[in-house]
């Protein structure tokens, strides 16, 4: 008798991925070909896809529902701000704001991840608006006035552009891969059991804190690294708005639309979620209200979000990390 | 089966109280359980008999007292450390893995309890769910089962941790009389394995099938252990069944 087997990765899988490569090949070409305001709403896309994404595995997968992942957006520009200020070269120093970042989420979770639920939700935005306050304090920051990171301006605005797209597309990339990878090996599925029975979880032998532990640093790191890659797009940091909770409305409104807990469904959602910005951005406060009434909409029609359209067929979504087991009997 | 190499308990809880504030549960409770023996534990409701279990499983600290596997003092270990020692535990309100389906529940156990990699975890999941009958439903979320197979799902996702010891709490009420004979038998053959097995169970014509020696608790006290029919037999818990007159 074989061995019991789960299923292979569906054919339709497979051709996705080649079709991801292909887009991926043709993403790299892009800034020699494309438009400046094409290449920069690109970047401000692959930023959305990484704060889903990471937001996706810490809520989603680990079931830490944080509304503070703007902590480590606004540290993460923050730090490289500083770094900056302090002569170091730009953009590698955007990974070094990330890991110095990921030191914070490493001491804050000692005491954070201590907390259940509704607790740790709220505990996580008290702690974001707190270390806003205390960047405020910063000179160099001047309290709301913020400052900026004149650096980058030394280079030719074209060279920038395209060193930034690269290291967004890449850094997207090695986010969407390592969670990826991430959600199938042991950690992955711990984390999930954890999400649905912390109790239980402890009882099959799985360490719960030190795997909510890895999952919440993971996910501060990539929030601060996409809230670098931001910030350096972005030029200018201002405390209120790198910290700002619409950091977290927006990795909400991202996963539910697309479907938390999937691993599709934040990349979705964060497509629609760009999209309808460039729909509705022209129009002002409409913009708010056309957000708002799709938000509605999608809770009451399709409240699994877009995996929905596969899920409620009875069929996993596409990329779906479920194991089935091959019955043959 | 194995001759017994060793005359040590491999469980063992020694003058174990637990209070919960003010609220005492657990006095001064002594009780082992040998290696591959069965054991049944006894007594109404409200006696304390998941509350020792969770004690046991490391659920919460006691408050006084030392809990002890295969010689080794467990104070201190976390429930998780306690389940990759070998002490796995069933929950009398099933706690499955909502969000998985029944084979990730399982898979996951043994990948975390006993430390397998994806392919032996498969291995090992599918010859749980075929022992234990989940096989037709190994694909389906466990949200969609009814209780009867979440108990199943429990004791599938214990032994999938590869314990030495398993704590099974109720595990067969509501079953049918087909179901207990399937279920007595199961367990039989895990105890064949070399399993030593704590049951709670108020079905004692199934309990009494699998069990060589019966722990009877009530108030948070153990009352009587020792040969089945002695222990049914014993005033205290025929009192503590029956209900006592005011002394």
């Amino acid at each position: 008798m074989t061995p019991a087997q789960t299923l292979p990765m569906a054919a339709s899988d497979r051709r996705l991925l080649v079709l991801v490569g292909i887009v991926l090949l043709a993403l790299v070409t892009l800034p020699w070909l494309g438009s400046a305001l094409i290449v920069d709403k690109l970047i401000y896309l692959f930023i959305l896809v990484m704060f889903a994404v990471m937001w996706n595995l810490l809520a989603g997968y680990a079931g830490l529902v944080s509304v503070g992942q703007q902590a480590f957006i606004g540290l993460g520009g923050y730090a490289l701000v500083r770094l900056v200020e302090a002569g170091l070269p730009p953009f590698p120093t955007i990974f070094l704001a990330a890991a110095l970042t990921g030191v914070v989420a490493w001491a804050l979770s000692w005491f954070m991840l201590r907390m259940k639920a509704g607790e740790f939700a709220v505990a996580t935005w008290v702690i974001a608006e707190t270390i806003r306050s205390i960047v405020m304090f910063d000179p160099i920051v001047q309290g709301e006035t913020g400052t900026s990171l004149l650096a980058l301006n030394a280079y030719d605005p074209d060279l920038r552009r395209m060193v930034l797209y690269l290291l967004s597309l890449g850094s997207m990339v090695v986010m969407v891969g390592g969670t990826w990878v991430l959600l199938q090996r042991r950690i992955g599925a711990e984390s999930q059991a954890i999400r649905d029975d912390e109790d239980a979880a402890a009882s099959i032998g799985i360490s719960t804190f030190q795997v909510k532990q890895r999952i919440y640093i993971i996910a501060s790191v990539g929030c601060a690294l996409a809230g670098a890659l931001w910030l350096a797009s972005a030029i200018t940091f201002q405390p209120r708005t790198s910290f700002g909770v619409q950091w977290s409305v927006f990795m909400l409104f991202m996963v539910l639309v697309g479907g938390i807990g999937t691993f599709i469904g934040p990349i979705l959602g964060a497509l629609l979620f760009f999209a309808l910005q460039e729909i509705f951005g022209d129009f002002g406060a409409w913009y708010l209200a056309g957000i708002g009434i799709v938000a509605i909409l999608f809770a009451l029609y399709l409240p699994r979000g877009l995996v929905g359209l596969w899920l409620d067929r009875g069929r996993d979504e596409p990329l779906s990390l479920r194991k089935r087991l091959r019955l043959r009997e | 089966m194995m001759p017994a190499m060793t005359v040590e308990p491999i469980l063992r809880a020694k003058g174990v109280n637990k209070s919960f504030g003010a609220l005492k549960v657990l006095f001064d409770v002594d009780f082992h359980v040998m290696p591959g023996e069965a054991v049944g534990v006894v007594g109404p409701n409200g006696a304390g008999k998941t509350t020792l279990f969770g004690a046991l499983a490391g659920s919460f600290p006691v408050s006084s007292g030392a809990i002890q596997l295969g010689g080794r003092d467990l104070s201190g270990t976390s429930a998780a450390e306690r389940c990759r020692l070998g002490l796995a535990r069933t929950h009398q309100v099933p706690k499955p893995f909502l969000g998985m389906t029944v084979f990730e529940n399982v898979h996951v156990a043994a990948r975390a309890g006993a430390g397998m990699d994806q392919t032996r975890a498969t291995a090992e999941a599918a010859d749980i769910l075929r022992r234990t009958g989940l096989m037709p439903l190994a694909n389906r979320p466990a949200a969609a089962l009814g209780l009867l197979d979440r108990k199943r799902l429990e004791v599938a996702r214990a032994l999938a941790t590869q314990p030495n010891v398993i704590l099974l709490d109720e595990i067969g009420g509501g079953l049918t009389e087909a179901e207990l004979v399937a279920l007595v038998d199961l367990i039989r053959s895990l105890q064949a394995d070399g399993l030593t097995v704590v049951w709670i169970e108020h079905i004692l014509h199934a309990l009494l099938r699998v069990v060589t020696r019966l722990v009877c608790m009530a108030e948070g006290r153990v009352l009587a252990q020792g040969d089945p029919r002695d222990v049914m037999a014993h005033p205290e818990v025929q009192r503590a069944y029956l209900g006592s007159s005011p002394e």
